[in-house]
């Protein structure tokens, strides 16, 4: 039977590995091609990279960056971040990467999800959502889909959410919790699966 | 030299790193005549058996795996490239290369939190010694991405299993002939070994 998974996910902006709390207060803590050669010969079972780099003309760092770890690490991984159509999915897959992730692009425009499943296949599309709590009624889950790396509220429910990406084709679904990142203190397990 | 199958099915440059990381010298080829005169051959493979039947034949390259089959080179077919050495599948009317006798069927799980694709790591356990495994440990994890699952006729073709639902051939072979339904590229260390030992593999199986 299938094993449970231990995934890392990389944040790299600009090229470099860094750490953030809650999705601010970002700080460079190295290099992620040596991070992620170092968790695979620990053992590490897959990785998940997102680039947070905020301007698009530093996007194409990002390729060199999976270019490099799909040399030195032999373990399936994706890559995220400003990704928004099948060409831009396309290049990062053809760098190295296994699968990518759709975020924002995705809930702008929840089509791309079954573009970039058709063209690869389901295996290779992660949903990858940003989900905060919220008290509000009109979020059941009681938690959000909050986009653009957490500055932008969507009024969205995030298990519906995640039904629909499955339905669109999404083959897995990564759950990043904005209120739990980086704060050390354990997964967000109140978040109904 | 080992010639890396290119039929636009994906995942020969992963191969192909994997192959550079273990200083194993290769080539990346679609070209059927110099695939005529490899001495050992990988013939990956992710997507769909159909489309990757159609373009094998489109390119010759169906007629050239068949022939060094028969001339007795190394070969190791990687998921879908495993899936296709049999005679048919369940994905497609094509028929496939029929190096190894037998047919690909789809996963059928009875319990729905058995998800199709079967994906993500399981544990592989050899069912006879062969050289290019010798090296599996019980208990050694591979990584799978598939909907399909080889079932070659004869058991004595099956050289390794993993259970997902069912019990299934996780690697096959015949004389000259393996091929692992799971991404040995992709699977840590036990994979680079088992890549490792094809790379020095003389074909024979005993």
């Amino acid at each position: 039977m299938l094993s449970k998974r231990l995934i890392s996910c990389l944040d790299v902006r600009d090229g470099r590995l860094v750490k953030s709390v809650r999705f601010v207060n970002t700080k460079d803590i190295g290099d992620p091609v040596s991070a992620a050669r170092r968790y695979y010969e620990a053992g590490l079972d897959e990785l998940v990279f997102y680039d947070i780099t905020a301007s698009s003309d530093q996007r194409d760092i990002m390729l060199d960056v999976v270019e490099d770890v799909a040399r030195q690490v032999f373990i399936p991984f994706s890559v995220g971040g400003g990704l928004r159509s099948v060409e831009d999915c396309r290049r990062v897959l053809g760098a190295g990467a296994e699968k990518v992730n759709l975020n924002t692009a995705a809930v702008a425009d929840p089509d791309v999800i079954s573009e970039v499943a058709d063209a690869f296949g389901v295996q290779a599309v992660v949903l990858s959502m940003d989900v905060k709590a919220s008290p509000a009624a009109s979020i059941p889950s009681g938690y959000e889909i909050v986009t653009h790396g957490g500055r932008r509220n969507t009024g969205m429910d995030a298990i519906e959410w995640a039904r629909r990406g499955e339905a669109l084709g999404a083959g897995e679904i990564v759950v990043n919790s904005i209120d739990a990142d980086g704060t050390l203190e354990g997964y967000e397990l109140t978040l109904p699966v | 030299m080992i010639h890396v199958v290119d039929y636009d099915a994906g995942n020969q440059t992963s191969v192909k790193r994997a192959l550079d990381h273990l200083g194993v010298a290769s080539i990346i080829t679609s070209d059927s005549e110099e695939l005529a005169r490899a001495e050992r051959i990988i013939f990956p493979g992710v997507g769909h058996a159909h489309s990757a039947l159609e373009t094998l034949r489109e390119r010759g390259l169906d007629v050239a795996l068949k022939s060094a089959g028969a001339r007795g080179i190394p070969i190791l077919g990687i998921c879908v490239g495993c899936q296709i050495l049999l005679s048919g599948s369940e994905e497609t009317d094509l028929p496939c290369l029929d190096l190894i006798g037998g047919r690909c069927l789809r996963f059928r799980p009875d319990d729905p939190d058995l998800k199709v694709p079967h994906m993500g790591w399981n544990e592989l356990c050899a069912s006879h010694g062969h050289p290019v495994l010798r090296h599996l440990r019980p208990g050694d994890e591979v990584y799978f991405v598939h909907s399909y699952y080889p079932a070659p006729g004869d058991e004595r073709d099956v050289l390794a299993t993993s259970r997902y639902g069912v019990e299934f051939a996780a690697v096959i072979g015949r004389e000259n002939i393996v091929a692992t339904q799971f991404h040995v590229e992709k699977s840590g260390p036990v994979g680079l070994k088992i890549l490792g030992e094809f790379a020095r593999w003389d074909g024979d199986a005993c």
